[in-house]
């Protein structure tokens, strides 16, 4: 799926939105400055936060009050970590979860999560791939009619 | 007439402070994992929230010596209660909870950014209505404060704080950790070379250096690519002249929008010294800056922030939780 330009990416995130259940979680992958954050605004916006969402990449987790609780991760910082930090119960908090850098807390992520790699095209248009990782995921793919690749 | 303890653990720096009515600091006991973080290219928050386990009684022991201060001569016990990081937080929040109620002491729960701020009462008095500019590795904010303690957040980053786009940047020049006062030192020996381009040039009182920081990023990639040498020293001039523009005509347009007597500088980045320059330079009302011992993370600040708190009776009760995020705005006092 490409993306022109940044209003393309927010108002997909958006539409993704509602089409979110409790429990959600979406890990997102790409290089500084493919635009994580601004994808999470559009996610965000979607589920009714109201304020401005900006990186975590500070306090690791900002949490955001919209129709469900919206936690906001990035992992970037926990390179070489595996420490108890506390994020399995955000996952199972009924809300939503967007974790940046989920490479770098691979053993805690659930087994059942959405999975979006964003890749830089050559023309600075964006480009996501989506991997669902169990049935709800998959359902919630073909609810949007995204293509699993 | 106060005498408060505080302690700071919110990121790096474990601080104990002891803090004599609005001026008179007793001691200022930082122990800094800077060092140990260096190795890691960032702060790494479960080795931070360790580290500060180790040392909080040996900081907490140097400080009553070097103040000569008893616990029982204190009247209040201060605490950074956010935002941070959580699993620091709570090494500061224990400590003085503890403290709290083995002396029969009230608890403070300072907001860290208040903290900040009032690093600058620390050396003169602040005059209302003033406009800050909060400029850290988690915060770009611009804060008018009509009077003492009151906050209202009137425009902050879109996306990436300054610092932590600075420590990007860093990362991307291969520069040792934290980037921040390497490019400043460098930009002073280089020239603005590089076409980057102005972020949220518009009239809001926002900010954003995502963009900024991406654009850096690509340079760097099609140097690359290209075989080609970067200059780092052209580029820190050139991404730090950029910066600091977008922050200095923000700050003056709001200070002017609002008719404010003064205009202060508070967080990690007020060490800046191109900040400094320009921000002093370009301003034609009176611009406050924190002694630059006090810009980082200290306890000195928190203390500072709660002779205030102390003075209007803003207590706690010992079921005070940390909270990692959280509103400055909520912190204000009546007037």
């Amino acid at each position: 799926m490409d993306f022109q330009n940044e209003q393309d990416m927010i108002d997909f995130g958006e539409e993704l939105a509602k089409h979110l259940f409790p429990n959600t979680v979406i890990t997102l992958e790409g290089e500084l400055g493919v635009g994580k954050t601004t994808f999470t605004k559009g996610i965000g916006k979607g589920l009714g936060v109201t304020k401005i969402i900006n990186s975590p990449t500070f306090t690791i987790v900002k949490e955001y009050q919209g129709r469900v609780p919206f936690y906001h991760f990035d992992a970037y910082r926990l390179e070489g970590e595996n420490e108890e930090l506390g994020f399995e119960e955000m996952f199972e908090d009924g809300g939503v979860c967007v974790i940046e850098w989920p490479m770098y807390i691979q053993d805690i992520l659930p087994d059942n999560r959405l999975e979006i790699h964003m890749t830089k095209n050559k023309d600075q248009t964006r480009h996501m791939t989506f991997v669902a990782h169990g049935q709800q995921y998959q359902q919630l793919l073909k609810e949007m009619n995204i293509c699993c690749n | 007439m106060s005498l408060i303890l505080a302690i700071e653990s919110s990121c790096d720096e474990m601080s104990i402070a002891i803090l004599k009515d609005q001026r008179e600091l007793l001691c200022n006991v930082v122990a800094s994992q800077i060092d140990t973080h260096r190795l890691f290219g960032g702060v790494v928050p479960e080795i931070a929230s360790r580290m500060h386990v180790e040392c909080v009684s040996t900081v907490l022991k140097t400080a009553l010596n070097e103040a000569k201060i008893n616990m029982q001569d204190i009247d209040a016990i201060a605490v950074t209660k956010g935002p941070g990081l959580v699993g620091s937080l709570h090494v500061g929040m224990q400590a003085a909870k503890t403290l709290a109620l083995a002396y029969h002491k009230p608890l403070i729960g300072v907001h860290h950014i208040a903290g900040h701020i009032y690093a600058n009462e620390l050396v003169e008095d602040i005059k209302y209505p003033c406009l800050c500019l909060v400029v850290s590795g988690g915060h770009s904010e611009l804060v008018y404060m009509k009077h003492e303690f009151s906050f209202e957040v009137i425009g902050q980053t879109l996306d990436d704080a300054i610092g932590e786009a600075y420590d990007k940047v860093g990362r991307v020049l291969h520069l040792p950790y934290p980037g921040g006062p390497v490019i400043d030192r460098m930009a002073k020996e280089g020239k603005h070379s590089y076409q980057l381009p102005l972020p949220m040039n518009d009239d809001s009182y926002h900010f954003s250096f995502s963009g900024l920081k991406s654009a850096v990023i690509n340079l760097c990639h099609n140097a690359s690519q290209r075989n080609e040498d970067i200059v780092p020293e052209d580029l820190a001039c050139s991404f730090q002249e950029v910066a600091v523009d977008v922050l200095v005509s923000k700050t003056l347009k709001a200070a002017k929008d609002y008719q404010v007597k003064e205009i202060i500088v508070a967080g990690g980045v007020s060490a800046n010294q191109g900040l400094r320059e320009a921000l002093t330079k370009r301003s034609d009302i009176p611009v406050l800056f924190p002694p630059m011992r006090y810009c980082t993370d200290n306890a000195a600040m928190i203390a500072s922030a709660a002779r205030i708190m102390y003075e209007h009776q803003q207590f706690s009760s010992l079921d005070l939780m940390v909270k990692p995020s959280y509103d400055l705005e909520m912190e204000s006092l009546g007037e």
